[in-house]
């Protein structure tokens, strides 16, 4: 812990590392709160997987094709987003084939990218920090587009709260009241879809929905509202990405995997401590 | 809100018919529900009252025949509705005040474009008190009980000032004491309101409704005071028996 703060003030890296860990956790802890509140997170699961298919399709026309504006990130967005409007028209017009739905962008989404990383030329490095991320390697230009991604998201979440948390509660209620529920869903599922991509970078597609919904779990024993568990899980979010990163550092551990595996315990520790007391959470 | 000049039925049915993938669920059914009427619609599960209330909050589109609210298609004129779903479909452990679901109502047409007004928190604390809940706007939906739940969902219902009330199984997982309390404060707002109720039970119902509706793919409305042996077992099939609720023996004691 200490070689880690020293090296702080040494390595720029390090400290661009800790700062995509701090702007992550605002997105995180917001979309991550709807998700665990409206129980969708395996719909974050499949547009976290079907991202690869954007940044293997991207990687590849950035290689054989020339064309370096194709950043992979620009593939994961648009995967994401893709993915998310196929869930979320999907559950809305076809409830029952929902689940298979999921499954299937799931699972397309993985294989497209496999395919066109494998027809890429030259050595892929690039698959292992896809599927695992590496905070380690998050360049200034990388901060820039994820404080401006993060803005986005923080102000739509925020200027639609009232909304989102109807939509969320009770849908049917608020499609009576005659709001366009379809259209504030989809919203919701394409910021969800943003935060995902944000995500990515710091613990990898694979890791995804646990660093999305384990900070809002755990923050939601704590929390009598929505806007009250948002805020705790952007601090356990911190807390977990800033946490996981120094205490792989100096055992050179992968920073996604320690990280996950410090939220996966704290939230166990928590979860185990409510059900000792009757399941009741930590609230006056 | 008083647009009311139209005077006609507030819902009114026609002939509707409707099936769930080739299985008829409703035949021919005609409703008329009149300004101030206290109608209850009755029947087994799978009968088709859910489908009645569905048709009736233009959620559903009717297969045959029409649908008419306050004189419209229900789409154009359900915003006039103040609904209270059925219990179980809302997760219980969702991080809402019993004050965020209440001002859910406030949703809609001439909403501020920015978080709710300060009449719409008026409004909203009025409806907890009509449902006396005014105590309780701070605590977590999650700590309610059965009752309190249905209370605060009433109020949500109450908050969007509505002409009709329409509640789906209000009593369900409530003790009968507070199933009492609940029907006579519906009583009292039926002094204004138009009020339909969906209930598998007949029990409580019949001291307060005036009108019966029995649903088991036909329709049949009966004012309350001809409930009969018969016309229960017509509905629910011949091997229910009826129990009198109001029949005590001297001393108030059961013969």
């Amino acid at each position: 812990m200490t070689e880690f703060i020293g090296d702080l003030a040494r390595f720029s890296f390090l400290r661009y590392a800790l700062l995509a860990g701090f702007l992550v956790s605002i997105a995180c802890g917001i979309m991550g709160s709807y998700v665990v509140a409206r129980r969708i997170s395996y719909i974050a699961g499949a547009i976290a997987h079907s991202v690869l298919g954007g940044m293997g399709a991207a990687r590849y026309g950035e290689v054989v094709f020339g064309l370096s504006w194709l950043h992979p990130l620009l593939g994961a967005i648009t995967a994401a987003l893709i993915s998310a409007l196929v869930i979320g028209l999907v559950s809305l017009r076809a409830r029952e084939r929902e689940d298979t739905v999921i499954g299937a962008v799931w699972a397309i989404g993985m294989a497209v990218g496999i395919l066109f990383i494998f027809k890429t030329p030259g050595y892929n490095e690039n698959l292992m920090s896809y599927l695992f991320g590496n905070i380690l390697m998050v360049s200034r230009e990388d901060l820039w587009l994820t404080a401006g991604l993060n803005l986005l998201i923080l102000v739509t979440g925020l200027v639609f709260y009232r909304q989102f948390l109807a939509v969320c509660f009770d849908e049917e209620f608020v499609l009576l009241r005659g709001l366009k529920v379809q259209a504030y869903y989809l919203l919701l599922l394409c910021l969800i879809a943003l935060t995902v991509v944000l995500l990515v970078s710091v613990v990898g597609i694979i890791m995804v929905i646990a660093l999305l919904t384990l900070p809002a779990a755990t923050a939601s024993y704590f929390s009598r509202r929505l806007w009250q568990m948002m805020g705790l899980s952007v601090i356990f979010s911190v807390l977990f990405t800033t946490g996981g990163l120094a205490l792989s550092y100096a055992p050179g551990l992968p920073a996604g995997a320690t990280i996950i595996i410090f939220a996966g315990v704290v939230y166990l520790l928590v979860a185990a401590a409510s059900s000792a007391r009757g399941g009741r959470r930590f609230i006056a | 809100m008083n647009e009311t000049r139209y005077s006609g039925p507030v819902v009114e049915l026609k002939h509707v018919s409707f099936a769930y993938h080739g299985t008829p669920v409703l035949e021919d059914v005609s409703l008329m529900v009149n300004h101030r009427d206290f109608l209850s619609v009755v029947g087994p599960n799978g009968g088709g009252k859910t489908t009645i209330l569905k048709l009736i909050l233009g959620l559903k589109k009717p297969a045959g025949g029409t649908v008419r609210l306050f004189g419209a298609p229900p789409e154009k004129t359900r915003y006039r509705i103040g609904y209270m779903p059925q219990y179980a479909s809302l997760d219980p452990l969702f991080p809402v005040s019993v004050l965020d679901v209440v001002l859910m109502g406030r949703l809609g047409r001439g909403m501020s474009l920015w978080g709710y007004s300060r009449s719409d928190r008026r409004c909203a604390e009025e409806a907890l008190e009509k449902v006396e809940m005014a105590p309780l706007r701070d605590r977590p939906f999650f700590q309610l009980s059965g009752g309190q739940f249905q209370r605060v969902l009433l109020a949500r219902a109450l908050v969007s000032d509505p002409d009709l009330l329409l509640l789906d199984e209000p009593t369900s997982n409530v003790d009968a004491a507070i199933e009492t309390g609940l029907y006579e404060l519906l009583h009292r707002l039926n002094e204004r309101l138009t009020i339909i109720l969906v209930t598998h039970d007949l029990g409580f119902v019949s001291h307060y409704v005036d009108k019966v509706a029995c649903v088991n793919r036909r329709l049949f409305t009966h004012p309350t005071c001809e409930i009969t042996g018969e016309m229960i077992s017509a509905v629910y099939g011949s091997h229910v028996q009826m129990i009198r609720h109001d029949a005590k023996g001297r001393d108030g004691v059961f013969p």
